[in-house]
C-alpha cells in the first residue's frame, strides 16, 4: 500500500527547510488530502466494479424499475387530481408516467451511460427500494435498512479491533521480552489456529458457554425484553457482545502476536537497540522508544491488511450470533433474494472498507515520521 | 532432488510439520477413498434422496459409537430383510393356490431405552387377491403380544406406534415402551434378551409372494449419525474431504501462480504497467470479497465450480502481490538476467524461465498456508446458505445444522463432526505452511 510508496519517496527527499510551507502539520494535510483523494477515486472505480457485476444479470436495472413503478403508481392513485378517472385510465397514466420517468432517469440509454447513472446513485447512498425487507422504522429504502444497522456493526468491529491491536502489540511485545519461555512457545504453536475464521470459533464458543455452561447468551443484541434503564441495556448488550467479539479475537490474535513478536524480535537485535542497551537504558525505555516507535507504521499496515479481511469474517460472526449487524442484514436479504439490499451493502460495504483503510492510513502518518520530515505528500 | 531431500529432512525436525504431512496424507486418501468407492453422481443421488432412499433411517439419530461413552445404552438402529436373508422365509404350500409364508426374524435387544419406532415394509407379489398377513410379538420372557392381522396391498408400510388398534390393546399411546418393558420392573425400563417377530403371511394365488422389510428406528445410527431428512452423516463427511481439498488447493494454486505472474509481469515491464497492476492492488482491497461473492452466487449461480472461480478472480490482487514485487525487482538486477538479457532472451522467456523459478521456493510456504483460508471460504459460503446445491459438503452439513437449530437443541454431533474434520484440515495444511516458511525463511530459522 503506501508504505511502500512512502519508502521511495522519503529517501530521494531533499533536507526540508524550516517553513509554513514545509511544516509538520503542511505536510501531514497535504499527505491526507492525497490519501483521501486516492481513496475516493478507488471506492468510485470499486463501487463502479460492485454495479457491473451486479447488472451482468439486469439486476440494477430491474432495482431502478420497480423503484420508479411504485413511486409512480403511489403518486397517481394518492394524488386527488386523477381520482376522477376510470381505472383504465389510471393505468394508462401510469404506463406513460412510468415510460417518461424511465426516459428521464435515462433508463433508454445504453448500458454505459446507465451504468454512470447507477454509479452516482451508488456513490450517494442512493440505493433504492428493498423488494421484501423492511427497517425497524418501516422503511422499505435500502440506504434505512442498512444504516440502521450500521451502529450494531461498528459497535461489533470497533471493540474486537481495538482489543486485538493494542492486545497484540502488547503481548507480542511482553513475549519477544521473554523470547523461549513456555508462554512464547504455546503462542507459536497456537499460531496455526489462526486459519480458522471467527465464525467457526463462534460455533464452538456457543457449544460450551451457552448451550453447556449456560452462562452467555445463544446470540442477538439485548436481552428480550430489553432492559429499560440505559445502564442496565448496556451491561446486557455487552454480555451478548463477549461471545462474537472474543471469536473474532480469537481467530486472529494467535497469528497476529506471532508476526509481531518476530518483528519486534528482528527489530531488537539491531545495532541502535543494543547501544540504548549499552548504555543502561531502562527496558521498558528502551522498547517504546527504539523497537516499538520504528516498526509501529510497519504494524499499523499489517493491521490494516488484517483488518481488511476481518471484515469479511464478520458477516458470517453476525450471522452465526444472529447480531443485528449488516451482516446478518446481508444474511437475510439472501435468504428473501432481496436483490437491492445485497447490492446496497455490496456498495456499504466498500465504502466501510475505504474508511477503515484511510483512518489506517492517517494513523500512520500520525506515526510515521518520514511523513512530516520528508516529501511524504509528494506523490 | 538434492533440495527436495533437504527440505524433507529439515521438515523432519518439525514435528507440527510431520503432524500436518500426516493429515494430508489421510485426507488425500480418504479423499480418493470417496470417489472410488461412490461415484459423483451417485452421491449427488443419494444427498438429494428424500424418504425413498433414507427411509430406513431415524431422523436426528447420534453416531453409534455413543454408547461407549455413555451409561444408558441407547439403542442403534438396523434393518433386517427377508430379500437379503435378514429375516428367515419359509413357505408351506397349503393346496388350491394357498399358501402360508412364515418370516421369523429373531434379534437382540440389550439397550436401556425403547427404540422410536419400529416399522415392517411389505412389498407383494399376486394378481387379484390380496394377501393376508398376521404379526407376532414374542418378548424375551416369552409373553406374547397379538400386533395386527391385516391385508397387504402392494407396497404397505406397517408403523407400529401409529396403529391405534394396537395402541387400544396394549392400553397406552406408548406403544415402544409397552412392547419392550419389562413387568417386572416398577419403572418403565426395557427387557434385555432375544425377542421375536413372527410374521405370517397367507397368499391365494400360486405366483403370489411377499417380501417383509424390518426397521428398527433407534436414537443412534452408524459411524456419523443422521440428520432432519434421516440423511446418513457420513456420506457428506466422506466425500466433503474431496470437493473440500479440490477448492482448498485449487484456489490456492490458482491464485497463488497467478500472482505471481502478474507480479513478474508487472516488475519486468515496470512504467505504465507496474502503475496498473499497483492501482488494480489497491481497489481490489477495498472491493467487498465476500459481498460481491455472496451477489454472485445470489444472482447467478451457487456452483461452487464458479465460486472457484470468482475467488481466484478475486483474490489475485491481493496483498502478496506487494511481497512478490519487493522480491522481483531484487531479482530484476542480478547478473545471470543481465547475461540473459544480453544474449537476446525474450521478455516472456525471462519471465517464465528466470524470474518465476526463483520465487518457487517463496511461493510454497505461502501456497500451504493459504489452502485452509479457501477449504473454510467454502465451508463460510455455505453456511451463509450460498453452497453448492447439489454437493454434499461438510459446510452444507453446518448449515443444515444451524438453520435446524442444532445447538440449542443439544444436537453437538451434527456441527461437531464436519467442523472436527475443517478444523483438521485447516490445522494439517497451516502448521505444515508455518514450518516450509521457517524453512524457507532463513531469517525467522532461529526465531
Amino acid at each position: 500500500m503506501s508504505a511502500e510508496s512512502l519508502t521511495a519517496t522519503a529517501e530521494s527527499s531533499p533536507i526540508p527547510k524550516k517553513s509554513f510551507a514545509n511544516s509538520a502539520f503542511a505536510r501531514l494535510a497535504r499527505y491526507t488530502a492525497v490519501r483521501f483523494f486516492t481513496m475516493a477515486i478507488t471506492v468510485t472505480v470499486g463501487v463502479y466494479l460492485t454495479i457491473l457485476i451486479a447488472n451482468m444479470g439486469g439486476y440494477v436495472d430491474t432495482i431502478m424499475r420497480n423503484e420508479i413503478r411504485d413511486g409512480v403508481t403511489q403518486a397517481i392513485l394518492a394524488s386527488p387530481t386523477y381520482r376522477s378517472l376510470s381505472q383504465e385510465a389510471k393505468q394508462e397514466l401510469i404506463q406513460k408516467k412510468i415510460a417518461a420517468e424511465e426516459a428521464r432517469i435515462g433508463l433508454d440509454k445504453p448500458f454505459a451511460i446507465r451504468s454512470l447513472i447507477y454509479l452516482r446513485n451508488g456513490l450517494t447512498l442512493n440505493l433504492g427500494r428493498a423488494l421484501y425487507m423492511t427497517s425497524d422504522h418501516g422503511s422499505k429504502e435500502v440506504r434505512l435498512i442498512l444504516l440502521e444497522r450500521l451502529p450494531a456493526t461498528l459497535l461489533l468491529t470497533g471493540t474486537t479491533e481495538l482489543f486485538l491491536f493494542f492486545g497484540s502489540v502488547f503481548i507480542a511485545l511482553s513475549l519477544s521480552r521473554k523470547y523461549g519461555s513456555w508462554f512464547d512457545k504455546l503462542t507459536i504453536a497456537l499460531s496455526p489456529t489462526s486459519a480458522a475464521p471467527p465464525w467457526f470459533y463462534g460455533i464452538f464458543f456457543i457449544l460450551i458457554f451457552a448451550a453447556v455452561l449456560k452462562i452467555l447468551p445463544f446470540g442477538g443484541l439485548v436481552d428480550s425484553p430489553s432492559p429499560d434503564n440505559p445502564f442496565d441495556y448496556g451491561l446486557s448488550v455487552l454480555k451478548h457482545l463477549i461471545l462474537p467479539a472474543m471469536s473474532v479475537i480469537v481467530s486472529s490474535i494467535f497469528l497476529s502476536i506471532y508476526n509481531w513478536r518476530t518483528f519486534f524480535l528482528i527489530f531488537s537485535s539491531e545495532d541502535y537497540v543494543e547501544v540504548a542497551r549499552a548504555k543502561g537504558l531502562p527496558s521498558r525505555d528502551v522498547e517504546r522508544r527504539y523497537i516499538l516507535r520504528p516498526t509501529l507504521p510497519t504494524i499499523i499496515t499489517n493491521f490494516a491488511l488484517l483488518v481488511i479481511t476481518l471484515w469479511t469474517g464478520f458477516t458470517i460472526t453476525e450471522t452465526v450470533f444472529v447480531w443485528p449487524g449488516l451482516g446478518i442484514t446481508l444474511y437475510r436479504a439472501i435468504g428473501a433474494y432481496d436483490t437491492p439490499v445485497i447490492v446496497g451493502s455490496t456498495i456499504i460495504y466498500a465504502y466501510l472498507l475505504a474508511i477503515t483503510v484511510f483512518l489506517l492510513d492517517f494513523v500512520y502518518a500520525l506515526v510515521d515520521p518520514r511523513v512530516k520530515v520528508g516529501a511524504g505528500g509528494s506523490q | 532432488m538434492n533440495t527436495l531431500k533437504n527440505t524433507l529432512r529439515d521438515l523432519a525436525r518439525y514435528p507440527s510439520a510431520v503432524f500436518g504431512i500426516a493429515v494430508i496424507f489421510v485426507l488425500l486418501g480418504v479423499a480418493v477413498y470417496a470417489l472410488v468407492t461412490i461415484p459423483y453422481s451417485e452421491a449427488v443421488r443419494l444427498w438429494r434422496g428424500g424418504e425413498e432412499v433414507w427411509y430406513r433411517n431415524p431422523k436426528y439419530a447420534a453416531p453409534a459409537w455413543f454408547n461407549s461413552f455413555s451409561k444408558t445404552k441407547q439403542p442403534i438402529s438396523f434393518t433386517a430383510s427377508t430379500r437379503d436373508g435378514g429375516i428367515t422365509k419359509a413357505v408351506i404350500p397349503q393346496g388350491q393356490d394357498i399358501s402360508s409364508i412364515e418370516m421369523t426374524y429373531v434379534f437382540e435387544y440389550a439397550y436401556d431405552a425403547p427404540p422410536q419406532e419400529l416399522i415392517l415394509y411389505f412389498n407383494t407379489v399376486f394378481e387379484q387377491k390380496f394377501p393376508f398377513v398376521s404379526i407376532v410379538w414374542r418378548t424375551p420372557d416369552g409373553r406374547e403380544i397379538k400386533i395386527v392381522n391385516m391385508t397387504v396391498d402392494r407396497r404397505t408400510t406397517y408403523r407400529f406406534s401409529q396403529d391405534p388398534k394396537l395402541q387400544k390393546y396394549l392400553k397406552t399411546d406408548q406403544v415402544m415402551e409397552a412392547l419392550f418393558r419389562d413387568p417386572k420392573s416398577e419403572t418403565p425400563t426395557p427387557l434385555k434378551g432375544q425377542y421375536q417377530l413372527l410374521i405370517t403371511a397367507t397368499t391365494f394365488e400360486n405366483a403370489s409372494d411377499i417380501d417383509a422389510e424390518f426397521v428398527l428406528h433407534g436414537n443412534l445410527y452408524g459411524l456419523a449419525g443422521t440428520d432432519k431428512y434421516r440423511r446418513d452423516l457420513f456420506l457428506p463427511l466422506l466425500y466433503g474431504t474431496p470437493i473440500a481439498l479440490a477448492f482448498g488447493l485449487l484456489a490456492a494454486l490458482g491464485t497463488a501462480f497467478l500472482t505471481m505472474i502478474i507480479a513478474a509481469i508487472g516488475t519486468w515491464y515496470g512504467s505504465w504497467v507496474d502503475e496498473l497492476i499497483q492501482r488494480i492492488t489497491e481497489i481490489n482491497l477495498v472491493l467487498p470479497f465476500l459481498a460481491i461473492l455472496i451477489m454472485i452466487g445470489t444472482f447467478y449461480s451457487r456452483s461452487i465450480w464458479l465460486m472457484l472461480g470468482a475467488t481466484i478472480l478475486l483474490s489475485i490482487f491481493g496483498g502478496s502481490i506487494k511481497t512478490y514485487r519487493a522480491v522481483f525487482l531484487q531479482v530484476k538486477e542480478a547478473g545471470y538476467i543481465e547475461a540473459a538479457r544480453t544474449y537476446g532472451a525474450s521478455d516472456l522467456r525471462i519471465i517464465f524461465n528466470y524470474l518465476i523459478p526463483r520465487m518457487i521456493p517463496l511461493l510454497i510456504p505461502t501456497l500451504v498456508s493459504s489452502v485452509p483460508g479457501f477449504v473454510f471460504l467454502e465451508a463460510s459460503l455455505a453456511v451463509l446458505g450460498l453452497g453448492d446445491p447439489v454437493l454434499p459438503t461438510w459446510g452444507k452439513v453446518i448449515n443444515d445444522a444451524f438453520t435446524d437449530g442444532a445447538l440449542y437443541q443439544g444436537r453437538y454431533y451434527w456441527v461437531l463432526e464436519p467442523a472436527v474434520l475443517l478444523m483438521f484440515t485447516g490445522l494439517g495444511f497451516a502448521m505444515l505452511g508455518f514450518a516450509l516458511d521457517r524453512i524457507f525463511n532463513p531469517r525467522l530459522r532461529d526465531i
